[in-house]
């Protein structure tokens, strides 16, 4: 290796760019070679003079206040819709796009939204008819007496079912009032636990799964069935209401 | 909407002051080397600050440095070629041997009480491109690799160039040492 061959790759090796092999090379040639050998001290030296960071321009504090107000400017100015037909395309697509989400979520979000609402006024009848110790207008066991005790009181007939042997005693009825209507209130109980169900004609045609939500410690189910609304809650566990709700949905 | 544009701009701001503000110095250092002097640089790093921005977008967050000094660079050269055209023809008369006739002696110059101020001069003496992989190599410390990419060179250029740049650094450094004795 000669002298000749070596002048590039020198810097190579000074700055920590060749492989081993090269650098062994270089390594046996500044070995051998005076001249190199001296020439690659002083750009060392060299190096070592201009990596001290004397030679360093920082950015002044003002440089960078300059740029950062700058940029907010830029920011805030630059147009929303730039003149390029493209970005006209994907804004119309982005419309588009929104549109059809809103057209697919939005019945959803508002149905989400009415349940919520319903589930909240159903615990607050639970909750006030318990408070007030006025759980049924008409205290009665038997559904043949409580079933008509609802005619000329409501605009439906109520389905009414004796689940005592069951394990659910009837207690009574009672009027409420929900969805913006009166509602007929059938309440049962499970040893020392009332469960009020609320039965109302469903306002559209459409048949609800039976569903179950938990509320402030109480569980709540709700279906429709037949053109009607269910609503069932209780402080009862979830398995418990569960059975019931079977029950009530089986039953003759 | 435009509440949430106004919000997601916010925020576009702060992650383009995040990935580029830590980067500022060596913004400035690269554009103050190359104009040589601060007023140029400052408007010129401004001016690049404001590209980058524009262009966020287009960086994916591997190296934002390197990204943010080819930026300079560019924003350096377009500078050169409105108002200072002359400086990007570099002449290519040296001659790398011409040290071993007047050889370069480190210790003279670290003698100098001066050899800062000296060293700074023979760097500004420098041509362009070779000030510019000075710069990058000996000050920022980057890679062959990073510098290929901010100079737009060849990779294999990077070696060569900074062969040159050193060679002729020395015969500066030579010349301003013997005539300020």
């Amino acid at each position: 290796m000669t002298c000749t061959d070596i002048q590039t790759a020198i810097h190579g090796y000074l700055d920590g760019e060749l492989d081993a092999v090269r650098n062994h090379e270089i390594e046996q040639h500044l070995q051998d070679c005076a001249v190199c050998s001296q020439t690659y001290k002083a750009d060392q030296i060299l190096q070592r003079a201009l990596q001290t960071g004397s030679q360093y321009y920082p950015a002044s504090a003002d440089l960078r206040k300059r740029i950062q107000s700058s940029l907010r400017q830029v920011g805030k100015s630059e147009p929303l819709f730039p003149a390029m037909p493209w970005r006209w395309l994907a804004v119309a697509a982005s419309v588009a796009f929104v549109v059809i989400l809103a057209w697919a979520l939005v019945p959803r979000l508002y149905g989400l939204d009415a349940e919520q609402l319903v589930a909240q006024a159903v615990v607050s009848s639970h909750v006030r008819s318990l408070m007030v110790d006025h759980v049924a207008d008409v205290m009665s066991s038997d559904h043949h007496t409580v079933k008509p005790w609802f005619t000329g009181k409501l605009d439906f007939s109520p389905p009414v079912k004796n689940l005592a042997k069951e394990g659910f005693p009837l207690v009574g009825g009672r009027l409420d009032y929900l969805e913006n209507r009166a509602v007929a209130a059938l309440v049962y109980q499970r040893q020392k636990h009332f469960i009020n169900l609320f039965i109302w004609p469903s306002s559209h045609d459409t048949h609800v799964k039976t569903k179950a939500l938990a509320r402030q410690g109480y569980h709540l189910v709700y279906w429709s069935k037949a053109g009607m609304t269910y609503w069932a809650i209780s402080d009862l566990n979830d398995t418990e209401l569960q059975e019931f709700v079977r029950l009530v949905q089986t039953s003759p | 909407m435009w509440e949430e544009r106004d919000v997601s701009e916010q925020s576009r701001v702060r992650q383009f002051e995040q990935a580029v503000l830590p980067h500022m110095d060596a913004a400035y250092n690269l554009a103050r080397w190359l104009t040589r002097n601060d007023h140029d640089a400052e408007d010129l790093v401004q001016e690049a600050c404001l590209r980058a921005f524009k262009f966020f977008g287009s960086f994916h967050g591997d190296n934002a440095r390197s990204w943010l000094l080819t930026i300079v660079r560019n924003t350096c050269y377009t500078w050169f070629r409105e108002n200072r055209p002359q400086e990007l023809t570099t002449s290519f008369d040296e001659n790398i041997h011409s040290t071993e006739a007047d050889p370069f002696d480190p210790e003279k110059l670290l003698l100098r009480s001066e050899s800062g101020q000296l060293l700074k001069q023979a760097l500004e003496d420098l041509p362009l491109e070779f000030r510019e992989v000075l710069i990058l190599r000996e000050l920022e410390g980057l890679s062959y690799k990073e510098i290929a990419v901010i100079a737009g060179i060849p990779p294999g250029t990077v070696m060569s160039r900074l062969a040159r740049a050193r060679s002729r650094l020395k015969q500066g450094l030579t010349k301003l040492v013997n005539k300020e004795r």
